[in-house]
């Protein structure tokens, strides 16, 4: 009834081109980010932070980094925990090399290095495709973990082999280290994230996405209409890493704190950024956020339903919490292959149609 | 979004449960995982000492025990989560058992002025009080158990362990790497020469380390492994028929559950230790009678007696009887979790006191100080009997070496010092 696009007419190209041409729409989206960066901010404290918002969107960071170079290219990776590695000790490396210089500077540098460390990575992807593309994407996984844990330099030569993320400051307001305060960590990663989203958003409908999506689909086809393989798959990994970079950086600095590179981006994380994805949507950016808040939030909640609420043993409820988020990722992968962003749009449909379907 | 919302209120509704006057502990515990077999008896013997004392006592000093228990499955991340969910109820200690969620909550807690106790795990500098003011280590560390080790060593080889080949077998993690800097300045004191093997998360996998080992024939493995990489270690030293009596675990190593399933074939094993590992004391009957009787043992209640359940009960023991100090220093039985931190900092454990508590002769008498937050670091080694079924502590418990470690020391709290402005100081 109010969801449809009867009555508003786009009189240039300019607004028949905007990522949410639906007022509907677009109307919901500036709510979310009014209340994203002006209501929430104020609600607050340490736990919903450190627990709730701060993994979900640097996960989110993650999910559409990944979405780019899995879901909009068709290049399977399985690397995307060493690549946060490398994001994490880039920035490790910078903001201890060069305290004076601001955090934003580091962390869009450490993107800078997981890009390229991406690109490098990314070569074998000219040659080889599907499986065996995700196995040689495997062997960075493996290698990355391998030479943070091998190489002291890394870590700064430090007893434990741990990175911990000092003090820096933005305007004079601490966003890492242990005195920060719940809004500004929270904003400053907000702002990473809108401005990734945004980004990402308008590389994948523009002409780039377009190449990207070609060699997904059909790659010698891709070939045969112009698109030059080489620049499109070095520049969705180059892209993708930066988007994980990022988000790797954020995780140790801004997120833990203190990390354990076996530990924290071992191979579990990239399944997990991959499980993302794929419950979220392929293909979708807000297929990446659902994918982060499903993933993130769903464990969270089940533990505080179960042990907080119901008062069950924490054992119980631990193993619980694995087999029903295992359960609910096979109903959602047979009812909706295509993830919680095809149900989106499936909802969507169904709300232009109401309340008169045919 | 809204799907997200949603279930953000829920789990902050929750969360939120009110706080009462009573004295409330953490157990950041963990059941699940590639570490539950280790996590299970600690935790329960952890929490079985606070429901003896409920139970049987009525809590500390008049107060009532709240414990709340968090599962972390050895996670940071989940770790993380737990400590934020639970520092808002008035927690008074964080006991994580894990090296590395003690790296993440030692900023955290210095910020928000609660007390974080890791007893033979954490960071070993924070033994230095001065710098880590509410970090407290005792009553031995790492180092102190690198030290001992290689002291044992000494002492089987009457005083001269020159040119004999050490090899360390190591968890590659925080946990693993500490006694690395300490072995190595002790090789250049005593001459012998060092070999690292470290073995990835979580630790089936040591085939190629133990075949190395086979290779290179070390005259004695030293190691730091915890969960499930104990079993495997001492199952592939009995496959390559290394010498059980030349193979010593660090205390972590050293459970029931990490030798029994290598059978007969793991006797002779040995383990440090810095507490009795056996049953015969007094308060295991009040156990029995207060706690398993009333059916309100934690877990299973299959562990009671065993290495690491001991370990977990004196961890708790070691909590209240700070938390009792507190409450005499502070005048009051409610004590606030400034009180506490200046509980621990007092603490005293004497030959009497642990008589009194029903263990007679269990840990070692010490005092915890400002300047030093780790005790005295007294050591002994155990060795696993598979005839008859249990630990036995087979040397004295002696001293580490300071004269290594205290430099050592003083270089990485320093280190933690510059890195975050910090004066030494102990007002």
């Amino acid at each position: 009834m109010f969801y449809r696009e009867a009555g508003d007419f786009s009189t240039t190209y300019r607004e028949d081109s905007q990522t949410f041409p639906i007022k509907f729409d677009r109307y919901r989206y500036y709510a979310v980010l009014l209340i994203a960066f002006a209501i929430i901010p104020f609600l607050l404290n340490d736990y919903w932070v450190n627990a709730i918002f701060l993994p979900f969107l640097i996960y989110s960071i993650a999910a559409i980094g990944l979405n780019i170079l899995t879901g909009y290219c068709g290049q399977v990776s399985l690397g995307t925990g060493g690549f946060m590695a490398v994001g994490a000790y880039a920035t490790y490396k910078l903001m201890t090399a060069f305290p004076e210089v601001s955090m934003v500077v580091h962390i869009l540098l450490a993107g800078g290095i997981t890009a390229f460390v991406g690109v490098l990575f990314g070569l074998p992807s000219l040659r080889i495709k599907g499986f065996y593309l995700a196995v040689a994407t495997l062997a960075a996984q493996f290698f990355l973990v391998w030479l943070f844990n091998r190489v002291p330099w890394f870590y700064n030569y430090s007893a434990s082999g741990q990175i911990n993320s000092p003090e820096r400051t933005l305007f004079g307001i601490p966003i890492t280290g242990a005195n920060t305060e719940p809004w500004a960590v929270y904003l400053f990663c907000l702002v990473f994230v809108t401005l990734s989203a945004i980004i990402a958003r308008n590389l994948t409908r523009g002409a780039m996405g377009r190449k990207w999506m070609a060699i997904r689909d059909m790659d010698i086809a891709a070939e045969i209409i112009g698109v030059n393989p080489l620049t499109a798959k070095l520049s969705a990994f180059a892209i993708s890493s930066f988007f994980v970079g990022v988000s790797g950086a954020l995780f140790f600095s801004v997120y833990l704190g203190a990390v354990e590179v076996g530990e924290v981006f071992g191979i579990n994380k990239s399944f997990l950024v991959l499980f993302m994805i794929i419950i979220g949507g392929l293909g979708s950016i807000f297929g990446s956020f659902a994918g982060a808040a499903f993933l993130v939030l769903l464990p969270v909640l089940l533990k505080n339903v179960l042990v907080t609420g119901l008062g069950w043993p924490t054992d119980l409820a631990a193993h619980l919490e694995f087999m029903i988020v295992g359960f609910l990722i096979i109903v959602f992968l047979i009812v909706e292959p295509h993830g919680i962003a095809q149900l989106w749009r499936v909802a969507k449909e169904k709300l232009r149609l109401w309340p008169f379907p045919h | 979004m809204k799907k997200k919302l949603l279930s953000a209120v829920i789990a902050g509704f929750m969360a939120a449960t009110p706080v009462m006057a009573e004295l409330t502990f953490s157990a950041l515990s963990y059941r699940t995982g590639a570490y539950g077999n280790n996590g299970i008896p600690f935790a329960d013997g952890y929490l079985d000492y606070f429901t003896l004392l409920q139970e049987r006592d009525g809590g500390i000093g008049g107060e009532s025990i709240r414990v709340i228990e968090c599962e972390t499955a050895y996670n940071t991340e989940k770790g993380v989560e737990c400590y934020e969910a639970t520092k808002g109820e008035g927690v008074l200690s964080y006991s994580p058992l894990s090296t590395g969620i003690t790296y993440q909550l030692i900023p955290k807690v210095t910020a928000d002025g609660i007390a974080l106790h890791t007893m033979g795990y954490g960071r070993t500098s924070a033994k230095n009080g001065q710098i880590f003011r509410n970090v407290f280590n005792f009553p031995a560390n790492y180092w102190d158990g690198a030290s001992v080790g290689i002291k044992h060593l000494l002492d089987i080889n009457n005083g001269d362990i020159k040119g004999k080949k050490v090899a360390l077998v190591y968890h590659n993690s925080a946990y693993g790497k500490e006694p690395i800097r300490t072995l190595e300045e002790l090789s250049k004191k005593h001459g012998y020469e060092l070999m690292l093997l470290p073995v990835d998360h979580p630790g089936q996998e040591q085939k190629s380390q133990w075949l190395q080992i086979r290779r290179e024939k070390p005259d004695y493995v030293l190691m730091w492994g915890w969960g499930v990489m104990n079993p495997v270690a001492i199952q592939e030293a009995v496959n390559i028929r290394y010498p059980m009596e030349n193979f010593i675990g660090v205390w972590w190593s050293g459970s029931e559950n990490d030798v029994l399933p290598a059978g007969d074939k793991a006797t002779g094993y040995k383990a440090l230790a810095f507490h009795a590992v056996n049953s015969d004391f007094p308060i295991f009957d009040d156990i029995q009678k207060f706690v398993v009787d009333r059916g309100k043992a934690a877990g299973a209640g299959d562990q009671i007696g065993t290495v690491l359940y001991n370990r977990g009960m004196y961890n708790a023991m070691l909590i209240t009887e700070a938390a009792r100090t507190a409450q005499a220093i502070a005048g009051k039985s409610n004590i606030s979790q400034a009180d506490m931190i200046k509980g621990f900092e007092a603490l005293e454990m004497t030959e009497e006191k642990m008589a009194a508590l029903g263990l007679p002769g269990f840990g070692p008498s010490f005092s915890v100080s400002c300047e030093n937050h780790g005790g005295d670091g007294m050591v002994a080694v155990a060795q696993w009997d598979a005839g008859a079924g249990k630990w036995s502590i087979v040397s004295d418990f002696q001293a580490s070496d300071m004269s290594v470690i205290q430099p050592l020391i003083d270089e990485d709290s320093g280190a933690f010092a510059a890195e975050n402005n910090l004066s030494p100081n102990c007002n």
